[in-house]
């Protein structure tokens, strides 16, 4: 255990305790561990996902990456597939898991193809909840879904019908933040129409996306001015870029168009840049989902997301037994595909302790009867 | 300006089969009182735009004949329902240009692609390409037939692909395949302003090469070029198809001069300038040099495709009188 140091104050303070240093002894374990962070992006072909992938984590996750040809894609159904990082900076170790979700909205027909996707958020609920349950609890792996960006194409005049159901389908399993891809064929004007579009439509259809947390009220103003802006600006409108461009002496991540401004001075005349705040919202993004609200994503998730599956879960699997009271053993809501050896003994105890409850409740209900008589 | 009293002795030449002109006759005004009479009765050309909403088909349309002659959707109204199935909505004005009128027809398809399920979106259509040749044939079959028929059919159909950068959507290809044999399709990459060039480039190569692949043959296909002449330029069009277009009816000022464009926080877009995108060889191709040919085709080659379809469906129509003009035996 370490202790903490205790700074600019003596020792023989009567009135010091000393656990206001429990915070930097939270952040030091916490260093020490590590943090994992999952990301699903979601939306269709072309939206640019992989690209803003990249920008925001500053790798290349996608180098080997072959789009499939006609052919291949025929047949192509929604795939879920992950991609995972390690990235250090500062001595603070982030595991990143990018789930990426091809296929989706491609085809002629895509209805459900959201499908596959609950399917997967489900399935990481399921182990988690499997996990926790179980007995060795050390090295529990958190493969829950903690957000989902939703790429929303620009050229639209607002949300379409499966954006909609989309994010019907998985507003109460996931954070879903909603994005504008490839905003820089937007004007200024169209980018604000469509931002407001979209918000009207999301409170229209009952969409519940990600709410940033209220400020504290002992923050700053500053703090608060910046929070109102951030929560204004939704959905952000971004671009992302794998090309990094010199720009007057300095190496830009951005796109180069030929066509810009032609004005005298300036000499980034055909530029545009990731990380100019007056292009697109991406630097907001990134502050947002990295350098702020990283940690009550994945708080949400826990606390709200999960519960709500855990709930229902449990929920389903009593009425279940009220109503097999035939049955030997409950039966298992989720298949499970390969049940190891721990899993195994594990539901056994479990069984055994749900029959003794439907024993006792039993005994109860005829004890009630009884008495009624 | 031709001088109908010009003897020249040497205008007159020996051609194959033909006599040797002793003096100027005049022949050749011909193309003159053509051009005469074309511009007193004007003529249609119908359009027909394709794609998803919100790819800028309506402003790309008033772009190419400068003019409003189609209104701009602004989505779905609050309250307005996404039709279930693509809608048709024909609508025409007459634009007039250096003493020549044509009744341009635009032929909106509000709906098609938006749906989740888009099976069989492109019914609706076909139908409507299959309605309008049926119509030109009726009127064609009738014993007193009218001196003009009215021509409502589909001359040019152009079909807008969303710019992702990567491929074709199934739907692109599920449509092109099944409407090239019927109609004129013009593919254009739309709101080309996403993409820088060197992305265009590709997506235009993987986009042709997909088009190959899929056998759609869109206009101006090879089996219709008539000469040399007419193939090495229809194949320096087909090598720059399919064009990636920007539309834009609002001007700013560039360079002291004012031009069609769209203004984003870090630079214009001007729309007929060929540096930024291909609109003006769009327009050029379209309205400049290969207009008639699109109607001539239209009439030389799809209509009569279906027309001896429908011939030989029946064991042969029946001319119908003018008073008859319900359903016909046909």
């Amino acid at each position: 255990m370490q202790k903490g140091k205790l700074t600019g104050l003596r020792a023989t303070e009567k009135q010091y305790v000393g656990f206001a240093t429990l915070p930097n002894q939270v952040h030091r374990k916490s260093v020490k561990k590590g943090f994992d962070f999952t990301l699903m992006v979601a939306g269709e072909s072309g939206m640019g996902k992989s690209t803003l992938v990249n920008s925001l984590f500053l790798t290349d996750l996608y180098k080997d990456r072959k789009l499939l040809n006609a052919e291949e894609r025929i047949n192509q159904t929604v795939e879920i597939i992950k991609h995972t990082v390690d990235i250090e900076e500062k001595g603070v170790k982030l595991k990143l898991t990018i789930v990426d979700t091809p296929g989706f909205g491609d085809a002629v027909n895509n209805n459900e193809c959201w499908k596959p996707i609950t399917d997967y958020i489900d399935q990481q609920f399921e182990q988690y909840f499997r996990d926790e349950s179980g007995l060795n609890r050390k090295n529990i792996q958190d493969n829950r879904v903690h957000c989902c960006l939703y790429f929303i194409p620009p050229f639209g005049h607002g949300l379409r019908p499966v954006d909609v159901e989309f994010m019907k389908a998985l507003h109460e399993k996931v954070n879903i933040i909603p994005l504008i891809a490839k905003a820089d064929c937007l004007t200024p004007n169209e980018i604000k129409k469509l931002k407001d579009r979209i918000r009207e439509e999301i409170d229209k259809f009952g969409i519940k996306v990600y709410q940033f947390p209220e400020c504290d009220s002992d923050e700053d103003e500053e703090f608060k001015q910046l929070d109102k802006e951030l929560k204004e600006c939704t959905p952000f409108a971004v671009i992302g870029s794998n090309t990094v461009v010199e720009a007057r002496g300095q190496r830009v991540r951005g796109r180069l168009y030929p066509w810009g401004i032609v004005e005298g001075k300036f000499t980034n005349k055909f530029l545009c840049s990731v990380e100019n705040q007056s292009h697109c919202d991406f630097v907001k993004l990134r502050n947002m989902l990295i350098r702020s609200h990283m940690h009550d994503l994945k708080d949400v998730t826990c606390d709200v997301h999960y519960e709500n599956y855990r709930a229902q879960c449990i929920q389903e699997m009593t009425s279940k037994l009220a109503q097999d009271n035939r049955m030997e053993s409950p039966i298992p809501i989720l298949p499970l595909s390969t049940p190891d050896v721990d899993t195994e003994k594990l539901i056994k105890m479990k069984d055994e302790e749900l029959k003794r409850m439907q024993e006792m409740l039993n005994k109860m209900q005829q004890q009630m009867h009884d008495k009624e008589q | 300006m031709h001088d109908q009293n010009c003897c020249a002795a040497n205008s007159s030449h020996n051609s194959s089969g033909g006599s040797t002109l002793l003096g100027y006759i005049g022949i050749d005004t011909i193309i003159e009182q053509m051009r005469k009479k074309t511009m007193k009765t004007g003529f249609d050309f119908n359009i027909m735009v394709v794609g998803h909403s919100g790819l800028g088909k309506s402003t790309l349309v008033n772009t190419l004949f400068k003019s409003h002659v189609s209104r701009k959707s602004a989505g779905w109204a609050r309250d307005e329902k996404i039709p279930k199935t693509v809608e048709i909505k024909a609508v025409s004005h007459v634009i007039e240009e250096g003493g020549v009128k044509m009744k341009l027809t635009v032929v909106d398809t509000p709906g098609f692609g938006d749906q989740i399920n888009n099976d069989n979106c492109w019914e609706p259509i076909s139908k409507y390409i299959n309605e309008q040749y049926e119509k030109f044939l009726k009127e064609e079959v009738n014993i007193t037939r009218k001196k003009r028929i009215p021509d409502t059919r589909v001359h040019c159909c152009i079909y807008f692909i969303s710019p992702t950068g990567h491929f074709l959507r199934q739907l692109d290809t599920e449509f092109m395949k099944r409407l090239s044999h019927s109609v004129n399709i013009i593919p254009v990459i739309a709101k080309a302003d996403t993409m820088t060039l060197e992305e265009r480039q590709e997506f235009k190569q993987r986009v042709r090469k997909e088009l190959e692949v899929s056998g759609i043959e869109f206009y101006p296909q090879k089996e219709f070029d008539e000469d040399m002449e007419d193939k090495s330029d229809n194949d320096k069009i087909r090598e720059a198809m399919p064009f990636a277009v920007v539309g834009s009816d609002k001007e700013y000022q560039v360079n002291g001069k004012r031009v069609l464009g769209r203004k984003t926080a870090w630079g214009i877009v001007e729309v007929e300038n060929p540096n930024h995108c291909e609109f003006a060889q769009l327009r050029d191709f379209l309205i400049r040099s290969h207009l008639q040919d699109l109607k001539e085709v239209t009439h030389n080659i799809h209509y009569e495709t279906y027309r001896a379809k429908r011939l030989n469906e029946n064991g042969g129509l029946h001319p119908i009188s003018s008073s008859d003009t319900q359903e016909s035996n046909l």
